[in-house]
C-alpha cells in the first residue's frame, strides 16, 4: 500500500510498504477514505518530538471502511464506515474505565520510553513517534486499528467524510479544551491559537454556553475564520494582547483561557528570540509563550486549559502568578473516545458542521507538498484533507478568504 | 511489611532453610527485605562518596585548567586536550557514584580510569619535554588513589553476586485471579520474554527453558518454596541448573478494591557471569527494565486478553529491537514465535476476504 513516511527533519515521502494485517484478535483493518494532517504532525515534521525512526508512517486523523476484523471484534463488521480516534485504548484498564482513554495503561508497548521522559506513560497513539507506541499511522491506504471494539465509531452514510472525519481528533480536542474551562453562563473565554483545534475550541465554547469568545492569532485567514465562528479577534502582531484583553474585560481578565498553541509558539519581540535560542541550544524543548501569556491574562481564580501539545521542558513558567491568584490549570491529550458519540449527535442535529475548517483537499500521493503548504500556511492553508486514490497534482481549494481578511470586530 | 504479616512465619523458615543449604540466592519472601541483603557497608559507601567528590573536583580542574594539571604532573603541556577528555571521564565517574544506589560499577570505572592514568603517565615519561621528577610524584599519588578505589570497589561488590531485578505493577483483577494465572507456570512464557517454556513435572517440580545469551538455550528444574494461595509464591532452581535462580511474587490487594499490586523479585546468576550481564546491559537488556516490561505484558494478558503489539515492537520493546512503525511483511510475522497464538490462521483470513467479497 501507499503510506506517508517520516524520513527525517522536514522530510516526508509517500512510499510502498506492506499491507497491514490482523495481529491481535481485537484488531480491525480499515481501508482509509479520508485522512488529515494535524498541527501536532508538524511537531513531528519539525523534529520536536523525540524517538522518531526513518520510515515511521504518520497520521492520526483518519476514517474509512472496515475490511477485516479480528476474532474478538464483535461490534464491527466488514463494510462498516468508521471514524478512528487517535488515542489507542483497551477499554478495560483503570483509566479506560474512568473514560480517561488517552491514559490507557495497556496500549503503549513502548511505555518504558515515555516513562523515562514523562515519569509515566500515556496511551499509544497512531503514527506519533515510538514513545507513544510506534504504531503505523493513518496517512496511508490502510491501517491496522488495535482495540477496534473500543475505539472506532460507526457513522451514518448521509454525513460526508469531512463532516465526521474530525471526530478522530481536532473536534474532540478543541471541545475538551473548552469543556475543561467549566464554562458558566456569562463567561468570557480567551483562546490562544486559531488553527484547526482553536477553531473548534471557539465553536465548542459557544456550544457550552460562553457569552463571549476572544480569539488570538496573527494569521489573517485564521482570524477571519474565528470571526465567522462568532469570536472577537486580536492580532497579536498588531496589538498588545494583555492590554487588549484587560481593555475588553474591564481589567478583570477572561474567566478562562485556552492554550490551543502548544510547544512551537510564535510571539512578537525579543521573548520569541529568547525561547527560540534556548530551544536551539536544547536548554528547553518547548516554546511556551502562549501559555505564559494565557496565565498572566487569566482572571483571578480562573482556569487555564492547556490542550496544545507540549513535549518536554519549559522555562520561565510564571508559577507565582498561578499560585498567588488561585488559578486552576487543566490539561491532557483529548480522551477522544469519550466525546465521539455526543459530538456525532451535535453534527447529526446540525448544531455544528465540522467541514468548515477544511481549506484544501489533496491526493495522498501529494502529502509532502501538503506538509509544506500547511507548515508555511501557503495559499491560506488551514486544514488539509488527504484522499487516497484521488488523482495526484489536483489540489482542490475548498474556500477562499477575502483579501482584507479582517472584520470590524478585530481589535487594533 | 504487609507480606510478612500475611505469610506468618514463612520468611524466617525460608531463610533458615536457605542458610542450611548454603545458597546465596533469595532468602525472603518479603519483597522489600530481599533488597537490603548484600547492600554495601556504610563505610565503603562513605569512601565511595569521598572518591566521587574527588572525581568531580579533579575532573573540573582537568577540564578547565588542563595546563595547570600538566605542569604539576610534569606532563608536556601539548597534552592538554587529552587531559580535558580525562576530566570528562572523571566527571562521568563522579556523577555515576552519586547517581547509583550501589555505586560499585562507578567505582570500578574509576579503577579503570586509574589504570589509564598510570599508562598515560608511563607514556609521558618517554617524552623529551617531560619532567621526570614530577611524573614520579604524580604516579605515586595516582597509585595511592588507585588503592583506595580498589578497596571501595571490592567492598561494594562483595555479597552482590548475581543479578537482582524487581518490579511492581497494579493489575485490575483480584489477587486470587492474578495468583491463579501466575501459579500455572505454563502461562509465564506468554509474558516473560526470555522464557521459552515451563513444564510442570509430576512431583510438583517444574522444568524451565529460557533463552540465554548468543542464542543459547538454558534449562533448569525448579521447586516451589512457599505457596500461599492468593498471596505469595516463591521458587528456586535445584542443583545442576544452567542458571541458579530464585524468585518471589507477592500479590497484595490494592486499596479501595482496585485490584492487585503485584510485586516480583528475582535473583539469578547470569549464564555469562557479571561481565556478560554488564555487556547485556549496554545492549538495552537492563534487568529491572526487562522485568518491568514482562509485568506490563502480564497486565495486558490479564486485562486485555493478549499482549498489545505495535508495528515498531513486533520483535520486542528494547531500544535495539525497534523497527520503523510500518506494517511488517508477512514473512517477518511468521518468524515471530511469540505472536503465533495471536495471529489468525490463513483459513480465517481467507474466510474474512470471502465475506468481504
Amino acid at each position: 500500500m501507499r503510506a506517508t513516511c517520516w524520513m527525517g527533519k522536514t522530510m516526508v515521502s509517500v512510499q510502498d510498504v506492506p499491507d497491514p494485517q490482523i495481529i491481535n484478535q481485537r484488531d480491525a483493518i480499515v481501508r482509509i477514505t479520508s485522512t488529515a494532517i494535524c498541527g501536532s504532525d508538524l511537531h513531528l515534521y519539525n523534529s520536536f518530538i523525540p524517538t522518531m525512526v526513518a520510515g515511521d508512517i504518520l497520521g492520526h486523523e483518519f476514517m474509512g471502511e472496515v475490511v477485516e476484523v479480528g476474532r474478538e471484534v464483535t461490534n464491527l463488521s466488514v463494510g462498516d464506515r468508521v471514524v478512528v480516534p487517535f488515542p489507542i485504548a483497551c477499554g478495560r484498564c483503570f483509566f479506560c474505565k474512568q473514560q480517561m482513554f488517552s491514559l490507557c495503561e495497556n496500549s503503549n508497548p513502548n511505555a518504558w520510553m515515555a516513562e523515562k521522559m514523562f515519569g509515566h506513560s500515556p496511551a499509544g497513539i497512531f503514527g506519533y513517534s515510538h514513545l507513544t507506541g510506534g504504531y503505523a499511522g493513518g496517512q496511508a491506504e490502510y491501517a491496522r486499528v488495535p482495540f477496534a471494539d473500543v475505539g472506532p465509531i460507526k457513522v451514518p452514510s448521509h454525513l460526508t467524510d469531512e463532516q465526521v472525519l474530525f471526530l478522530s481528533d481536532i473536534f474532540p480536542t478543541g471541545y475538551m479544551g473548552a469543556e475543561m474551562c467549566d464554562i458558566k453562563p456569562g463567561d468570557t473565554i480567551a483562546i490562544w491559537g486559531c488553527g484547526p483545534v482553536g477553531q473548534f475550541s471557539i465553536r465548542s465554547a459557544f456550544l457550552l454556553g460562553a457569552e463571549r469568545v476572544i480569539a488570538i492569532d496573527m494569521v489573517p485567514e485564521r482570524l477571519q475564520m474565528a470571526d465567522e465562528g462568532g469570536a472577537e479577534t486580536i492580532n497579536y502582531n498588531e496589538t498588545n494582547v494583555y492590554e487588549a484583553l484587560m481593555d475588553m474585560t474591564g481589567g478583570r481578565g477572561p474567566d478562562a483561557c485556552i492554550d490551543d498553541v502548544g510547544m512551537e509558539a510564535h510571539a512578537p519581540g525579543p521573548i520569541y528570540a529568547y525561547d527560540r535560542l534556548k530551544q536551539a541550544m536544547m536548554l528547553e524543548t518547548d516554546r511556551p509563550h502562549a501559555l505564559r501569556e494565557a496565565i498572566m491574562c487569566c482572571r483571578n481564580g480562573g482556569t487555564v486549559s492547556v490542550i496544545g501539545v507540549y513535549g518536554g521542558l519549559i522555562d520561565k513558567f510564571p508559577m507565582g502568578s498561578v499560585m498567588n491568584r488561585s488559578l486552576t490549570i487543566r490539561t491532557g491529550q483529548a480522551h477522544v473516545q469519550r466525546y465521539m458519540r455526543p459530538l456525532l449527535s451535535l453534527i447529526e442535529n446540525g448544531d455544528i458542521d465540522p467541514s468548515f475548517v477544511v481549506t484544501h483537499r489533496m491526493s495522498l500521493d501529494d502529502a509532502p507538498q501538503a506538509y509544506e503548504m500547511f507548515k508555511h500556511r501557503k495559499d491560506d492553508c488551514i486544514k488539509v484533507v488527504l484522499k487516497p486514490g484521488m488523482n495526484g497534482q489536483s489540489i482542490e481549494k475548498t474556500r477562499s478568504f477575502e483579501p482584507t481578511g479582517e472584520s470590524d470586530k478585530t481589535i487594533h | 511489611m504487609v507480606a510478612r504479616q500475611q505469610t506468618g512465619g514463612t520468611p524466617q523458615a525460608f531463610r533458615r532453610q536457605q542458610n542450611n543449604q548454603g545458597t546465596s540466592l533469595l532468602n525472603e519472601t518479603n519483597y522489600n527485605v530481599g533488597s537490603h541483603r548484600g547492600l554495601p557497608k556504610t563505610n565503603a559507601k562513605r569512601l565511595a562518596k569521598g572518591l566521587g567528590w574527588f572525581s568531580l573536583g579533579l575532573g573540573m580542574t582537568e577540564l578547565l585548567a588542563p595546563r595547570f594539571i600538566a605542569r604539576i604532573s610534569g606532563v608536556p603541556e601539548k597534552r592538554s586536550n587529552v587531559i580535558r577528555l580525562y576530566g570528562l571521564r572523571e566527571i562521568a565517574s563522579g556523577i555515576g557514584i552519586f547517581a547509583q544506589k550501589n555505586p560499585a560499577e562507578a567505582v570500578w570505572s574509576r579503577v579503570a580510569g586509574d589504570v589509564l592514568d598510570l599508562t598515560s603517565l608511563g607514556l609521558a615519561c618517554t617524552s623529551s619535554e617531560a619532567n621526570r621528577g614530577r611524573i614520579t610524584f604524580a604516579t605515586a599519588n595516582v597509585l595511592a588513589v588507585t588503592a583506595l578505589d580498589v578497596i571501595a570497589a571490592r567492598q561494594l561488590s562483595s555479597g552482590n553476586a548475581g543479578v537482582h531485578a524487581r518490579a511492581s505493577r497494579m493489575i485490575n483483577l483480584d489477587p486470587k485471579d492474578v495468583y491463579n494465572f501466575f501459579r500455572d507456570f505454563r502461562n509465564l512464557p506468554r509474558f516473560m520474554k526470555h522464557l521459552e517454556s515451563v513444564e510442570e513435572l509430576p512431583d510438583g517440580r517444574s522444568h524451565w527453558v529460557a533463552k540465554g545469551p548468543a542464542g543459547m538455550s538454558v534449562e533448569w528444574d525448579a521447586e516451589i518454596v512457599a505457596d500461599d494461595p492468593g498471596r505469595v509464591i516463591t521458587w528456586r532452581s535445584l542443583e545442576n541448573s544452567d542458571v541458579d535462580n530464585a524468585g518471589a511474587v507477592v500479590f497484595e490487594p490494592a486499596p479501595g478494591g482496585r485490584g492487585t499490586i503485584l510485586k516480583v523479585n528475582i535473583q539469578y546468576d547470569p549464564p555469562a557471569g557479571v561481565v556478560g550481564a554488564t555487556v547485556a546491559r549496554l545492549f538495552g537488556e537492563e534487568p529491572n527494565q526487562q522485568l518491568e516490561d514482562d509485568l506490563r505484558r502480564l497486565k495486558q494478558v490479564l486485562e486485555v486478553g493478549e499482549v498489545a503489539v505495535s508495528d515498531a515492537t513486533i520483535f520486542g520493546t528494547g531500544y535495539f529491537e525497534q523497527r520503523p512503525a510500518q506494517p511488517p511483511a508477512r514473512r517477518e510475522l511468521q518468524d515471530r514465535e511469540a505472536l503465533k497464538d495471536q495471529l489468525p490462521s490463513d483459513e480465517r483470513r481467507l474466510e474474512a476476504r470471502r465475506a468481504q467479497q
